[in-house]
């Protein structure tokens, strides 16, 4: 790439042709300050704060929003500059109510950590604050519209990333609002994918909180309170903890859970490893006998699922019919270890811990989430969710055994089964089950590294066993969206389907980045979790889920054969067409 | 169209329109429409036709005539006599030019005037007044002139013939060179140089490339634009044709706001009859160089006239600015390539190419060349629309052309730029008009609005009503506008009614330059510029009501 040089403060620097000021000023060691730029995000140049002065340039410019160019002089901060960014930051606040202390993001709010940083002490301006209810329809997400900074990041992030058209702003000037136009988020396009969560800089739009309902459950001598984790959690809590990203903490969040009261703690892992023999078993039954329902599309991902409902259900027959692991590892509780036990499975409260808001509503999307005679899981918890539980609880995180382990055999996983949450990861694993499938022996490597990574769509055709196999992988439902319409395509042209095997999730990076984690995420942190995942299954002596010991004899002593009477009942769940909406 | 075609289809216009001995050309603006042109031209129909004249009478529904004060306005042209302008008609009136006036005016012998009866003097405006006199019109130079629904009265009056040299002559670059040698500037407020607009655009590769008539003017009390659109149509599109020829654009867009019916229906008109006749369409005048173009409606937000928030809103977007680079030369319209250029620059345009750049820069100041479209508005006595030679003074404008003050009361500033723009006092009238004075001034020179106030108006009222407009009209994606245009306004509001403090008017003076600084685009970078300008200029206004 070409590169230009230019002068920030006077100290001369070079950086990419095209790359803007905000990052450039970073090699000069300049930190510009901005409050509506995401790393992840086009500029919108909402805020404000990040303009600068050029050389020769009649009016300030937003740093994040410019481009450097050769021979470019910047200031950064003179007293003009800190004066008009701190009376920007006035009015923001006077349109923005004063609740820190009882707001979700007191201590993650990134307004109020500008507003500590440019010590502002006084009120200038009489609030404007506009009053409009809360919006906790979808149960997963919660939209705050008066404590909106109108930054535009979860519009870009719903329309452009997601290709959802949830949101958008609605009405003008200081009546202007994000919303859905004229419905609730609940009767919207929403698929709660909860991207604009991860994304908000203030307590706008936040996970629908559901601890209270776990603290009231811990407390009840009746109850008999089990947790899971999902494998994306260990990558990404320790974050809160001052761990560094992608730090593995799965002993000490096992220790934790035990510590809060949980009388049992399994691993979401376990569920894919279970996953895995599925949906590795459906996809080698077509590919060997019915390659029209090809390719097979993954449905790990809920937020994927009502994408697909609600905007694709002409693929409904190529969707793999497995649930998704968090959802057989509460029917298997509630069932399979219930009776192994001997534990009233109506008493036993299961709480999944995940890196997703979408888990939420997913936990009662059909009858089939009802596997057990009841609900498979009780309560779907974010990670944000169960950080804030651990800081309640008085609990020393960094203080836990590493050591601990789950409880068996619902807590005993395969490496292929940790990777889950990463984008690749089901496809990975499957590969590696699949493999055995079709061709009676396990692969030679079971790294499947082409297909690993953290481009938008990745597209890699494996050699099995004298078959030729063509997989894809999207990530972020925009890209999703590519990979549909060359299936479509090819569908309507009566051609051969350009892939086998499609792995999809709905959250930029997988799970991993998922819209219930640790706030402040960008691709270089997305790549330290998705490598923490990836050394887990490093570490493991058995990284095929079908090698897994546990999961062999859970299907000797309970469920039969993959695909079998009994898998089918407990594993499988189904599709259907929602309305069409118009984006 | 081929070229031998066009001459012939010209010599037929002009002998269609030379057809009849008298032609009674009416206003039919918006502004005459609303004070009841419609009702007047049915009568003088009528009345035409009872006196069996109606052959020999031709009435043209014309575009703005421009003393929109004494509307509805006629002017009589009887062949071989002095034109005479009746104004402020009523049906009864116009029965009785017609009878009194028309039908013996006809009889007449060639050489002979006809003097007007005394019962009908009373409604005669004198066409020698400075109001007339003073103007230099190129812009409006058909507009009251022709029928602006007839392509015929168009090429009568040298229509499309600009258009004609230009494909059959010259060269994209050459076309470029024309207008950078005219000096035009952006009509719309920028004051851009366009010929600088269309180099910039003509090397931009893209699959198409479109031109964009900016037609969403927006100031509240200016319809330069809106007078253009409705009196010269065709025009503006010849304009965008020659802005299409010169940066390699393949399709072109109108963008009208939906409060301008009477605008978008000439518009509409104008297209399908150009289209018609060839000028639009495939190989046009038999040349490789083919053009179309089509409307998009604007629904009425002040903040899509600046051209990327248009340029969002023909794509079916919220219009909302987006910060440049990249610009829409490089990337607009659905990604493409695009220019976007305001009514009144196109319309100079074909004027340019006719006459040659030099001409046009041989008029108004050498930083300001040619003529300026205005609505002259407020406390003088002769107001509406006006084109004057750039570099005219002030008061010039407001003495000679306005008749001066309407009330008898000293004028005391003249506001100029819309809400964009600021107030000049009186002090200041001998300047020339032009963009840089007027910026030195605190002012700007905009899309035209000019609005004369008297002692009776109050500063702080003047800086409120535009505030109030500006924050209503922000499009609430930045904050410094968003919110500060509301605390900008809470502010004077507080100051009006008495209960500022100093403290409120040192806040004022803080948030106008950090809205100055800090806002995304034009609307909010120039929103304070009407608090700025009467502070720098009355400041005591804001002072006595802050100590009463």
């Amino acid at each position: 790439m070409k590169t230009v040089k230019l002068k920030i403060n006077n100290v001369e620097i070079e950086a990419s042709e095209g790359e803007n000021i905000l990052n450039a000023a970073k090699k000069a060691s300049v930190n510009i300050p901005s409050l509506c730029k995401h790393p992840d995000l086009h500029a919108t140049g909402a805020c404000g704060i990040c303009i600068v002065k050029l050389k020769g340039a009649p009016n300030m410019v937003r740093a994040c929003c410019t481009p450097v160019s050769e021979g470019m002089e910047v200031i950064t901060h003179d007293p003009e500059i800190v004066g008009v960014r701190r009376t920007v930051l006035e009015l923001i606040l006077s349109a923005h109510p004063n609740e820190c202390l009882t707001c979700g993001r007191n201590g993650t709010c990134e307004l109020q950590r500008l507003a500590s940083e440019f010590a502002i002490r006084r009120e200038s301006f009489n609030p404007v604050v506009p009053d409009i209810p809360p919006d906790s329809t979808t149960n997963s997400i919660t939209l705050e519209p008066r404590k909106c900074i109108k930054c535009g990041r979860c519009i870009t992030v719903c329309q452009e990333k997601q290709n959802v058209w949830a949101l958008s702003f609605l009405e003008r000037g200081i009546d202007t609002r994000i919303a859905p136009a004229g419905v609730t988020l609940g009767e919207s396009p929403c698929v709660r994918c909860g991207q604009c969560s991860e994304h908000c800089p203030v307590g706008a739009i936040f996970e629908f909180d559901e601890t209270e309902k776990v603290w009231a459950a811990l407390s009840d001598p009746e109850l008999y309170c089990i947790a899971q984790i999902a494998p994306a959690v260990r990558v990404s809590i320790g974050e809160a903890f001052g761990y560094p990203p992608g730090t593995n903490l799965t002993g000490q969040i096992y220790d934790a859970l035990r510590h809060l009261g949980f009388k049992a703690v399994f691993d979401t892992n376990f569920g894919a490893d279970v996953t895995i023999m599925e949906e590795a078993s459906e996809f080698a039954h077509r590919f060997l006998s019915a390659p029209e329902k090809l390719p097979l599309i993954t449905t790990c991902c809920p937020s994927w699922v009502d994408f697909m409902e609600k905007f694709h259900h002409d693929m409904i027959e190529y969707f793999s019919s497995c649930k998704s692991p968090h959802s057989i590892v509460g029917t298997l509780t509630k069932t399979y270890y219930a009776q192994k036990l001997g534990i009233d499975p109506s008493k036993i409260m299961m709480v999944s811990i995940m890196p997703c808001t979408s888990k939420k509503y997913e936990i009662t999307r059909t009858g089939n989430m009802y596997a057990s005679g009841m609900q498979d899981v009780d309560v779907a918890l974010t990670t944000r969710e169960f950080i804030r539980m651990l800081q309640q609880s008085g609990i020393v995180f960094n203080d836990l055994d590493p050591e601990t382990q789950a409880d068996s055999p619902l807590g005993e996983y395969s490496g292929a089964g940790v990777i889950f949450g990463t984008t690749g990861g089901v496809m990975e694993a499957a590969l590696r089950t699949a493999s055995y499938f079709i061709t009676g022996h396990d692969p030679e490597s079971v790294d499947f590294k082409q297909i690993r990574g953290l481009e938008g769509i990745r597209e890699f055709e494996f050699k099995i066993g004298g078959h030729s196999i063509r997989t894809a992988v999207a990530h972020g439902l925009g890209n999703v969206e590519t990979l549909i319409s060359r299936v479509r395509a090819a569908r309507e042209e009566g051609r051969e389907a350009p892939y086998h095997f499609i792995e999809v999730m709905a959250c930029p990076g997988g799970c991993i980045g998922g819209g219930g984690q640790s706030w402040n995420v960008d691709d270089a942190i997305r790549k330290k979790r998705a490598e923490g995942l990836f050394s887990d299954d490093r570490s493991k002596a058995i990284r095929l889920s079908h090698r897994n010991p546990y999961i062999q004899k859970l299907y000797e002593e309970f469920l039969g054969e993959p695909l079998g009477e009994t898998a089918q009942k407990y594993l499988h769940t189904s599709y259907q067409a929602r309305p069409e909406y118009k984006r | 169209m081929q070229l031998t075609e066009f001459d012939k289809i010209v010599e037929a216009a002009k002998a269609k329109s030379a057809a009849f001995k008298c032609n009674l050309y009416c206003c039919y603006s918006t502004g005459c429409v609303s004070s009841g042109c419609g009702d007047v031209v049915k009568a003088v129909q009528e009345a035409l036709v009872s006196h069996g004249c109606d052959k020999v009478v031709r009435i043209v529904k014309t575009g703005c005539m421009g003393l929109c004060s004494h509307g509805p306005l006629m002017r009589v042209e009887v062949e071989g006599q002095k034109p005479v302008l009746y104004s402020e008609i009523r049906p009864l009136v116009a029965r009785l030019i017609i009878a009194e006036h028309i039908v013996p005016a006809l009889s007449l012998e060639k050489g002979a005037d006809f003097n007007v009866p005394d019962f009908l003097s009373g409604f005669v405006l004198p066409l020698d007044i400075p109001f007339f006199s003073k103007q230099m019109k190129i812009v409006l130079a058909n507009t009251g002139h022709i029928d602006p629904e007839l392509i015929d009265d168009y090429l009568a009056r040298g229509g499309y013939q600009a258009l004609k040299k230009v494909l059959t002559e010259m060269t994209p670059q050459q076309v470029v060179e024309e207008v950078l040698t005219s000096g035009l500037r952006g009509r719309g407020g920028g004051g851009y140089p366009t010929g600088l607009k269309w180099k910039n655009a003509a090397p931009s590769q893209g699959a198409e490339k479109f031109v964009i008539c900016n037609g969403d003017e927006g100031d509240p009390g200016a319809y330069m634009d809106r007078s253009v659109l409705e009196g010269d149509p065709q025009c503006v599109i010849e304009g965008m044709l020659i802005a299409a020829y010169a940066i390699g654009a393949t399709s072109g867009w109108f963008y009208i706001r939906t409060e301008y019916p009477l605008a978008v229906d000439r518009v509409e008109k104008a297209i399908k009859q150009a289209r018609k006749a060839g000028f639009l369409g495939k190989n046009i005048f038999g040349t490789k160089f083919s053009f179309d173009c089509d409307i998009r409606l604007g629904a009425g937000a002040f903040v899509c006239g600046e051209e990327t928030a248009l340029i969002a809103s023909i794509e079916g977007r919220r219009g909302t600015p987006h910060p440049r680079p990249p610009y829409p030369s490089q990337k607009g319209l659905w990604g493409m390539p695009s220019c976007v250029n305001n009514v009144e620059t196109l319309a100079n345009v074909p004027h340019i190419l006719m006459k040659g750049g030099a001409w046009y820069a041989s008029i108004g100041t050498p930083e300001s060349r040619g003529t300026k479209v205005f609505a002259l508005t407020g406390k003088v006595k002769h107001s509406g629309l006006i084109e004057v030679p750039m570099g005219m003074t002030l008061r010039t404008i407001i003495e000679e052309i306005g008749g001066g003050p309407s009330t008898g009361k000293k004028i005391k500033a003249v506001q100029t730029g819309g809400p964009s723009g600021g107030v000049i006092p009186s002090e200041f009238l001998d300047t020339p008009v032009c963009y840089d004075q007027l910026k030195k001034l605190g002012s700007i020179m905009g899309s035209g609005g000019m609005i004369v106030l008297d002692e009776d108006d109050n500063m702080v009222d003047i800086a409120a009503f535009y505030l109030d407009f500006t924050a209503d009209e922000s499009c609430g994606q930045c904050s410094p506008c968003r919110i500060g245009g509301r605390q900008l306004l809470e502010l004077l509001k507080k100051v009006k009614s008495g209960k500022g403090s100093m403290d409120d008017l040192a806040l004022i003076k803080r948030l106008s330059l950090t809205m100055k600084k800090a806002s995304l685009c034009g609307l909010g970078q120039t929103a304070p510029n009407p608090v700025l300008s009467t502070l720098k200029y009355f400041e005591n206004e804001y002072l006595e009501r802050i100590k009463n």
